[in-house]
């Protein structure tokens, strides 16, 4: 009987081993199968024409992604970098750091259509300004910040205590020591948190809906940052390409080929995911080499 | 800060200015960007309830009629006052779709996170860990316009569903396939935390793989499981494009799994931009945003309370 007993806890257990292989492959499968879907759609009905610059293509709407995330790094970066600083270094346990713990994570839950309306309400509204790329990329910070101060912070929590003894027994300030031997330490690993925030921002549509506007009228040959159609003027409307996919689900027959559009759209959207997350992994890797590196 | 004489005072200035410069100025500013996110967090809950309580404060509905009355025919048009804010079912499409998606997504997320921790590190390393990142990063709305041009037509020729496919099953498969990466991260890490005596403990009794995962690992590992699974759902109910894009947003309580209905993100998101700054209609949906804030401080709340219960079980 006990045999028996044994035997079937050993068939059990291959069983079991199979479904879990079968899950593994479940999600291998559904990846491969979701990437090559979108691919193949998206390329299928490649032209030319579908790439240009006007409102026919994605020309224009691929450069207010990229122009978008680019402004709201350049909001996120700096605020979310200090902000980390002073979580791992200054801030002393008490009630003014539990608040600022409590904000990071209730901020980094917000969703993300609460975040837009919050953007379209302050940055929209009150100013009394129109829907402007500058809107939309403070919102897609507000989404980034918390990423950024906590990838910063467990960057410089991460590293040995001897890097700053060492730094602080030479005579440097606390401030010398941050800017001139941990924050370059660290430097690899901020990185990576910094391009994961972007290929998220590339992605966000909720909170771009009433804060960057669905309008695609640049002028590539004008180059006066005051006017509306100016591809450099952040106080002028754009659509991004993921704005652009969820348009297509109403104004399917707007223009032309739209939906070849939406296809490419989201084909490339998941080429920068692809390639951004390749990047965080090849700098993540580098810096492992490079720290068994300085082990040695 | 490239200087390299910290002790020595330079001509001008003197030692109380180069102090400042070198320790004071820099502590500041880093200060100050910590307490602007304390105060950026703070203004958007300000924001949001001062917003939010106009549906009560200002048109004098009740919270029981916004939460619990279907009647949904806001006047959209300046103050005028009148008409009905009761938003269940769109709060009933939130928890329908999202209770769905966690009994779809749950299962499979947890599997996943044992085979990676357990069954086979080597491949979860290499294979389903990249998998799931890049899952992560796949944006919400190429998983609806996906959901559109895949499941829905699916749906609708499969189980002949009316509306077009348009369903609340449609949501919650989609919704299923953005929360489980969240799952299975969370629930993976909970897992490998799990001392490594407690397996060598159930092998060395004569345990079986499986009876030691499901007899010792996963009750150790619970309460990072169940963290995984309320983060799932908090990011489930914020969902809005993907969602919006496969609902059918129907303004009516599903007759079942193949009914099309609507939820809070995604009226949110389609009517903000129609209705007049003020009116009944806006501040409605203000409400409505007002919600899913504070249904997403709940689920801090809850997290916070297992991971409590979790310091409490190690000692």
């Amino acid at each position: 009987m006990n045999t028996s007993h044994s035997l079937r806890a050993r068939q059990t257990d291959r069983i079991m081993t199979g479904i879990f292989y079968c899950v593994g492959g479940f999600f291998l499968l559904l990846l491969l199968v979701l990437a090559g879907y979108i691919l193949i759609n998206g390329f299928s009905d490649f032209q030319p024409g579908l790439l240009a610059f006007n409102r026919n293509g994605i020309g224009n709407r691929f450069f207010d992604t990229v122009y978008l995330v680019f402004l709201s790094l350049l909001i996120s970066v700096p605020i979310g970098i200090a902000a980390g600083i002073y979580m791992a270094e200054y801030a002393r346990p008490g009630r003014t750091t539990r608040a600022l713990r409590v904000s990071i994570e209730a901020l980094s839950s917000l969703p993300s259509i609460v975040v837009g309306l919050f953007g379209y309400l302050v940055f929209i509204l009150m100013t009394g300004a129109k829907w402007n790329l500058l809107a939309g990329a403070q919102a897609v910070s507000i989404l980034s910040l918390p990423l950024i101060a906590t990838t910063t912070e467990d960057a410089l929590r991460a590293l040995p205590h001897s890097y700053k003894e060492g730094s602080m027994s030479l005579g440097a300030t606390q401030w010398q020591t941050i800017v001139g031997v941990l924050l370059p330490a660290c430097f690899p690993r901020v990185i990576t948190g910094i391009i994961l925030a972007a290929g998220r921002g590339f992605g966000e549509a909720a909170a771009l809906l009433y804060t960057a506007g669905q309008s695609v009228n640049i002028n590539w040959s004008n180059w006066n940052l005051l006017s509306p159609t100016c591809p450099l003027n952040p106080f002028r409307p754009g659509e991004t390409l993921a704005l652009h996919i969820w348009a297509m689900r109403t104004e399917g027959s707007l223009y032309a080929n739209s939906t070849e559009v939406a296809n490419l759209s989201a084909a490339v959207l998941i080429l920068m995911v692809f390639g951004f997350s390749l990047l965080a992994r090849l700098i993540s890797r580098s810096l492992g080499k490079k720290m068994a590196g300085q082990a040695n | 800060m490239s200087d390299s004489r910290p002790f020595e005072a330079t001509k001008k200035g003197g030692p109380g200015k180069q102090l400042f410069f070198r320790k004071y100025l820099g502590c500041s500013i880093v200060t100050i960007c910590g307490l602007f996110m304390i105060a950026l967090t703070v203004s958007i809950g300000a924001f949001l309830i001062f917003k939010g309580m106009g549906t009560f404060a200002r048109y004098g509905h009740s919270v029981f009629e916004f939460l619990f009355s279907s009647d949904w025919s806001p006047m959209d048009s300046g103050t005028k006052n009148g008409g009905g804010v009761g938003a269940a079912i769109y709060i009933c499409g939130s928890l329908l779709t999202c209770g769905l998606a966690l009994l779809i997504a749950a299962p499979f997320s947890l599997a996943a996170a044992i085979f990676i921790t357990e069954i086979s590190p080597k491949l979860g390393a290499h294979l389903i860990q990249p998998a799931v990142e890049i899952f992560v990063g796949i944006p919400s709305v190429v998983y609806g316009w996906v959901g559109l041009t895949v499941l829905v037509p699916f749906i609708r020729d499969t189980f002949h569903a009316p509306m077009g496919g348009y369903s609340v099953l449609a949501a919650a498969i989609v919704l299923s396939v953005m929360i489980f990466p969240t799952i299975t991260t969370v629930a993976a890490d909970s897992i490998r935390s799990v001392p490594v005596m407690y397996r060598e403990a159930a092998y060395g009794l004569g345990s079986t793989r499986w009876q030691t995962i499901y007899r010792v690992v996963v009750p150790a590992a619970a309460p990072g499981i169940i963290t995984g699974i309320v983060l799932g759902l908090s990011r489930a109910f914020g969902k809005a494009l993907a969602v919006a894009m496969v609902i059918g947003k129907t303004r009516a309580f599903p007759a079942g799994l193949l009914y099309p209905t609507n939820n809070l993100t995604a009226a949110i998101a389609a009517d903000m931009g129609n209705s007049a700054d003020g009116g009944e209609q806006n501040l409605a949906l203000w409400s409505m945003a007002l919600l899913l804030f504070l249904i997403s401080i709940l689920f801090i709340v809850v997290i916070h309370g297992v991971g409590k219960k979790k310091e409490g079980m190690v000692e």
